[in-house]
């Protein structure tokens, strides 16, 4: 970094990247335990719940613990979970699969479908009713160190620097906004606590951490077909055994259907195309019924973390800790991570408070590891430590047979049947060379049920300003065509779900071409990139997608 | 030197907007709202005079319903001085419109005596281009509309216009309303040091009656449809092809 730049700081007690569940919880958190705490909250969406993107089936454990009186309050918690079925497609069939055989921790009733974009909203009224300071509107771009090398804070709202990286003529170096603790919460993948994983080695000596791709639309359904309250969770087709995933359908309030697609990103394949693979399930009879006369509404994309307990890192380092997603919170059998999300944040601001109480800052807050690797989310997280491991090694039947029993012998005893499985490699490690597979043959999309990638994306409502660098970075700009294209057919083509990568055909041969303006903050190219040559980094503040209500 | 600038709280550019199902508007339910981007140049031309040391002092107004606070901040955050946020609507669908709003500004005006006001030439949601227009008549102010260039001199502003045929340069009396084109400048960022520093700016709240203003619909929505979509287009083999349906199909030559 250009050492000539000169910031300006503001310090606080506690910093918060992140307006998600788990920032939001932790900064309420913060303020109930002491009013005087400093606490601000930096989001890169450009308001708060602009770049929260989740299913949702809410566990409301989370919500309880941190504002019981959220009825009171208004909160914005949909309809209550009436009818909760999950389903086996065929290509042309769907068996339900009755709910008797289901471990407890699986049953969706009395949770509530919601937009966790409308939930986060209504929590960052709370916490800035609270006093808490939040910025949205505003990247971290980098960790500020200490002279230990203890994290110090975080640059934020960065601006205006030309396509080169140098100062444009509207350039805003930003601020430092320090702390005597940082909580990264960023959600799966985030890039600062990427680093902070890398740097601090915090992944030493736990799994690697594995992702899917998760991929909603919201639609207005014909009110005839809108059953309130319903919960759907499917498997098998249209994905079969090209990879692990699944869809959901969830009937929200005021008539809009919350349809969505989750794929592993552990598959071999570099032919298969998450997004088709999405717009393929809903040709399948059981959804296309549903949607006819209905209107999609709003499309985006966001990679989920499912390595579960064997895979959270290390959560504490010098003056700095790991939140929610950053964590990888997301208990996958259970489709959730909402609820997780909120408890850790809990759990760090008490560690924090009692910290700051002691005359403490910039240390390891190691209460927070311990509270979060013995209390609820640690019994959360173990009982289906074991289904994804399975879903890997034995498909789908495995992940339904095995992994259920696995988690019934938890739920009954408190133990894992398989112990704690290991996940294998990582899911970039995982892709496999093109020359072993053949190319997947997808139809086209009607632009009445299946989209094109670009129309969708439309409805994502992203921008990124095109005056600046790339946000998404190539270690090595020549290892696309180099090695992706021959070695690997080049998947970010297809596992990109707004269209971002293009080879192109020109006369003087292949050319490859990053649309960063398309980029929904989703994280999988960073995630699956077999080489592991892209690095997903942030762009200006307020940029990305806009999500009304995902 | 003062500059009064209105601004608005408009669906976010980047945002495709939506119809509401009975027709009545479009559905601004959770939608992103941001300041009218003519608007951001506004203010952005006004705090330049400023830091040219033009003007002492710059006021931003807001007419419309009490989110529109965030729209002044961001005002307050690119440089103005202080901000009125008039609370004329309670409903995010319901539109204030362009003479209630001119008619405010007016007094806004006449209570705050500015030299100057330079406002978007029109926001983004309505299209309508009217209220700098009404503000200059009602007022009896000189006017300049489609600003891309502003020049002031003693008692006077030499105003480029964008017009039809090319550019037009005028010269009007002060006080005066210009209204500013997209090519008046370039806005700045709203940098976090300054939007904390604008959580402590001065944001006066009024309504349309501390004003004597009626802020009441007088205009009736009749329908609002989207445009229809567009079909998908098609290969031409030949040139000869492609004239033919120029004639017969597209009726355009």
């Amino acid at each position: 970094m250009d050492a000539k730049i000169q910031r300006e700081r503001m310090d606080y007690d506690v910093v918060i990247v992140g307006a998600g569940p788990a920032g939001l919880s932790a900064a309420i958190r913060l303020k109930q335990l002491d009013p005087e705490l400093s606490v601000v909250l930096l989001e890169k969406g450009s308001e708060v719940g602009a770049h929260i993107l989740s299913g949702a089936v809410l566990d409301l454990c989370g919500l309880e613990a941190l504002l019981p009186d959220w009825r009171e309050r208004g909160a914005p918690l949909g309809v209550e979970v009436e009818q909760d079925e999950f389903r086996l497609l065929t290509r042309t069939k769907s068996l339900r699969i009755p709910n008797w055989p289901m471990p407890p921790m699986m049953s969706n009733h009395g949770k509530r479908i919601v937009s966790m974009g409308l939930v986060c909203r209504w929590m960052a009224a709370q916490a800035e009713a609270l006093g808490v300071e939040i910025f949205p509107g505003m990247s971290c771009s980098e960790i500020v160190r200490g002279e230990r090398g203890e994290v110090r804070g975080v640059v934020a709202g960065e601006f205006g620097k030309r396509a080169d990286g140098t100062p444009g003529p509207h350039y805003e170096p930003g601020m430092e906004i320090l702390g005597k603790y940082v909580f990264l919460a960023e959600g799966a993948r985030g890039s600062l606590s990427k680093e902070l994983i890398a740097s601090f080695d915090l992944s030493r000596g736990h799994e690697p951490q594995k992702f899917g791709l998760g991929m909603k639309e919201v639609w207005r359904l014909d009110p005839a077909k809108h059953r309130q309250g319903a919960a759907t969770h499917s498997m098998g087709w249209p994905l079969g055994r090209k990879a692990g995933g699944g869809g959901f359908l969830y009937h929200a309030e005021g008539g809009e259907l919350f349809l969505g697609f989750v794929v592993h990103l552990n598959y071999k394949n570099p032919y298969l195309h998450p997004y088709l693979e999405f717009q393929d399930f809903k040709r399948h009879p059981f959804v296309a019924e549903l949607l006819e006369g209905g209107e999609r509404l709003v499309y985006g994309a966001r990679a989920i973390s499912e390595g579960g307990w064997q895979s959270i890192p290390k959560l504490t380092a010098p003056g700095a800790v790991l939140l929610g997603c950053s964590a990888g919170l997301v208990n996958v059998p259970r489709i959730k991570g909402n609820h997780n999300a909120m408890l850790s944040g809990i759990a760090a601001a008490e560690a924090a408070h009692a910290a700051i109480r002691a005359g403490r800052s910039g240390d390891e807050l190691t209460a927070y590891e311990a509270d979060l690797r013995s209390g609820p989310i640690a019994q959360d997280l173990k009982k289906g430590r074991n289904v994804k491991p399975l879903w890997t090694r034995f498909g789908l039947t495995g992940a339904l047979g095995l992994g259920g029993l696995d988690m019934w012998a938890a739920s009954l005893t408190g133990r894992n049947l398989f112990g704690s499985l290991s996940h294998g490699g990582t899911d970039a490690a995982a892709t496999e060379p093109a020359a072993g597979h053949k190319p997947i043959d997808y139809p086209r999309p009607d632009g009445k049920l299946a989209f094109d990638r670009l129309t969708n994306v439309a409805f994502a409502f992203t921008n990124h300003e095109e005056s600046q660098p790339a946000h998404l970075k190539l270690k090595d700009p020549a290892l696309p065509l180099s090695r992706s294209l021959p070695e690997f057919a080049e998947p970010a083509q297809r596992y990109c779900p707004a269209g971002v990568y293009e080879v192109l055909d020109e006369p003087s041969g292949p050319r490859f071409q990053i649309n960063f303006q398309n980029c929904v903050h989703c994280k999988t190219c960073d995630v699956k990139d077999p080489l592991q040559n892209i690095l997903w980094t942030t762009p200006q503040g307020g940029e990305g997608p806009n999500y009304p209500n995902m | 030197m003062k500059i009064l600038v209105p601004v608005k709280r408009v669906i976010d550019f980047n945002v495709k907007p939506r119809v509401k199902s009975d027709g009545s508007g479009v559905d601004l339910a959770n939608v992103k709202m941001s300041m009218n981007p003519f608007d951001e140049i506004a203010v952005e031309e006004a705090v330049r005079l400023k830091e040219a040391g033009k003007a002492s002092e710059i006021l931003v107004v807001s007419i419309g319903v009490k989110q529109a606070q965030e729209t002044l901040r961001t005002a307050l955050a690119m440089g103005a001085d202080r901000a009125i946020l008039v609370t004329a609507s309670e409903d995010v669908h319901q539109d204030v419109e362009p003479l209630a709003v001119a008619r405010i500004l007016k007094a806004v005006a006449e209570a705050e005596k500015p030299d100057l006001v330079i406002a978007g030439k029109q926001a983004i949601d309505n299209d309508m281009n009217a209220v700098g227009q009404m503000l200059a008549a009602l007022l009896g102010w000189s006017q300049a509309s489609f600003a891309s260039s502003l020049t002031l001199e003693e008692g006077h502003a030499s105003v480029v216009r964008e017009v039809d045929g090319g550019l037009q340069t005028v010269r009007v009396k002060l006080p005066a309303v210009i209204t500013a084109d997209l090519r008046l400048n370039e806005p700045r960022y709203a940098s976090l040091p300054n939007i904390m520093k604008a959580k402590k700016k001065p944001l006066e709240e009024k309504t349309p009656a501390d004003y004597g203003v009626d802020a009441s619909p007088r205009l009736t929505i009749l329908k609002t449809a989207e445009p229809p979509s567009r079909k998908a287009g098609i290969k031409v083999g030949s040139v000869d092809e492609l004239i033919s349906k120029l004639k017969t199909e597209a009726g355009v030559i």
